[in-house]
């Protein structure tokens, strides 16, 4: 009866190819990032995140042609993140086919362009990307800071604070990732996902530390994720979308299956 | 034969391009070209953001005259998607009250800030994602489609339609039951998209293109 939690494949893409690997454990260039988002597609992926981590502008360039040929192929929504930084940057990847755009970096040096992209663009296409690593001691009231440049920059910003503050300039929804957890496969960090979820109105994106389908479901019935994002599990073939699907299933979640 | 996707400057207008041109070898274009959208055989009437913005940017562009012209003639199919939906309402509570088309009776409402799940959980507004669409009445474009077939959401406000024999389509949410697809002779609205709901969205966009009301 109700609305269906959703599954996110995220792919890391450089240059207009799919990075860390797709099946293929170690192989770097791992692909056609338009063949993979079909094969996700076709597997029944809610939505598709790109994380574009090119630095160069020639590669920014094919990332956009990358967007252009997905859009044309694949018809469920397409998130672009990694590098957005203007209105322009918004427009390209929006002129491109993406449905949507993340902003992370650029909301903690300039909060007013989430406010102004969100009042140009519409809150529906403007995800706000918060990374979030624990800041205080085993026995102390767990808190979690925002920090920029894949967790190596603290910004002595309060998590939850900021998730507040992002939905009041607009934002439409909230891509977290536990930067502690990020990559070690040991589940999500249910505490700041939970605490952010309870503190705004708008749907919260659980990611980072995905190791099992398990973790799947915690995301959802601990820590009130209303979207679960993933990477390595799906890309090295441990799972595939309808298994995981069907398992967060049985464990009384709603699914599109 | 020529689909025009009616461009008023608001919101994402490829993602419904592409999406059109997966399903038919007729021409589409984006245009706000007045000729060329009374010349289309068809056309879409998108819409993403703030209703008063898109009402707003309607009469900027200088097309409301026309879509409001075009909806009376009733000759050629249209199809309303999202915000095109809630515009073709009397009036949305919106931006503290905003009029709209008045193409069919009734109101676009805002979910209640206070809604539950069946498991205690408050629900998220906007409301966002895959949920299930009822059909309430038969209709051409919902052929091949099941009823409770999921579509894609992504909105804060709904249609109150005012009369039952417009709805085609509802969709719970919560204490909702919002009328996600309404119509009436050559028009179809529906409140999700159809362009990113997958294969199920797809057939919806080739009923359209086939639909002869």
């Amino acid at each position: 009866m109700a609305l269906a939690k959703r599954i996110i494949p995220c792919l890391d893409v450089d240059a207009g190819r799919v990075v860390k690997g797709v099946n293929f454990v170690g192989i770097r260039d791992a692909g056609d990032p338009v063949e993979i988002a079909k094969r996700y597609n076709q597997q029944g992926a809610d939505e598709i995140t790109f994380l574009d981590i090119t630095a160069s502008h020639e590669g920014r360039d094919t990332t956009v042609e990358m967007v252009e040929r997905i859009a044309g192929e694949v018809f469920i929504p397409l998130t672009v993140g990694g590098g957005i930084r203007s209105c322009d940057d918004i427009r390209t990847m929006l002129n491109a086919g993406a449905d949507k755009v993340s902003i992370n970096t650029a909301a903690v040096t300039d909060p007013e362009f989430v406010r102004e992209a969100t009042e140009r663009f519409g809150s529906q296409c403007i995800v706000v990307a918060i990374d979030a690593k624990r800041v205080s001691a085993e026995d102390e009231a767990p808190r979690w800071e925002i920090f920029t440049h894949g967790g190596r920059r603290p910004t002595g910003l309060d998590a939850v604070e900021w998730a507040r503050k992002m939905v009041e300039y607009g934002a439409g929804e909230l891509l977290l990732t536990s930067m502690d957890r990020d990559g070690t496969k040991a589940g999500f960090d249910l505490g700041v996902t939970r605490a952010i979820s309870d503190a705004v109105s708008v749907p919260v994106i659980a990611s980072g530390g995905v190791g099992n389908l398990a973790h799947l479901v915690e995301g959802v019935t601990r820590g009130g994720a209303d979207a679960v994002l993933a990477a390595s599990i799906f890309h090295f073939g441990e799972y595939s979308i309808p298994e995981a699907k069907h398992f967060m299933a049985e464990h009384g979640i709603e699914m599109r299956l | 034969m020529t689909i025009a996707v009616i461009d008023y400057g608001m919101g994402n207008l490829h993602s419904v391009a592409k999406a059109l041109e997966h399903v038919t070898q007729e021409n589409v274009i984006i245009t706000r070209d007045a000729r060329c959208i009374r010349g289309a055989t068809r056309l879409v009437l998108p819409g993403q953001g703030a209703i008063r913005d898109c009402m707003g940017e309607l009469e900027r562009s200088q097309v409301k005259g026309l879509v409001q012209e075009l909806l009376a003639e009733a000759d050629k199919p249209l199809l309303g998607i999202c915000v095109g939906q809630q515009m073709l309402l009397d009036e949305s509570e919106e931006n503290g009250g905003v009029a709209c088309l008045g193409h069919l009776p009734g109101r676009v409402r805002r979910f209640p800030a206070d809604m539950h799940d069946a498991q205690g959980e408050r629900l998220k507004v906007p409301h966002m994602g895959w949920n299930r669409v009822d059909q309430h009445h038969e209709h051409p474009l919902w052929a091949g489609i099941e009823s409770g077939e999921r579509f894609y959401f992504v909105h804060s406000y709904y249609v109150d339609a005012a009369e039952d024999d417009t709805v085609f389509g509802t969709t719970d949410y919560g204490s909702v039951k919002a009328h996600v697809a309404i119509g009436r002779g050559p028009v179809f609205a529906v409140q999700f998209h159809p362009e990113k709901s997958a294969s199920a969205g797809l057939r919806l966009l080739e009923n359209f293109v086939t639909w002869e009301p």
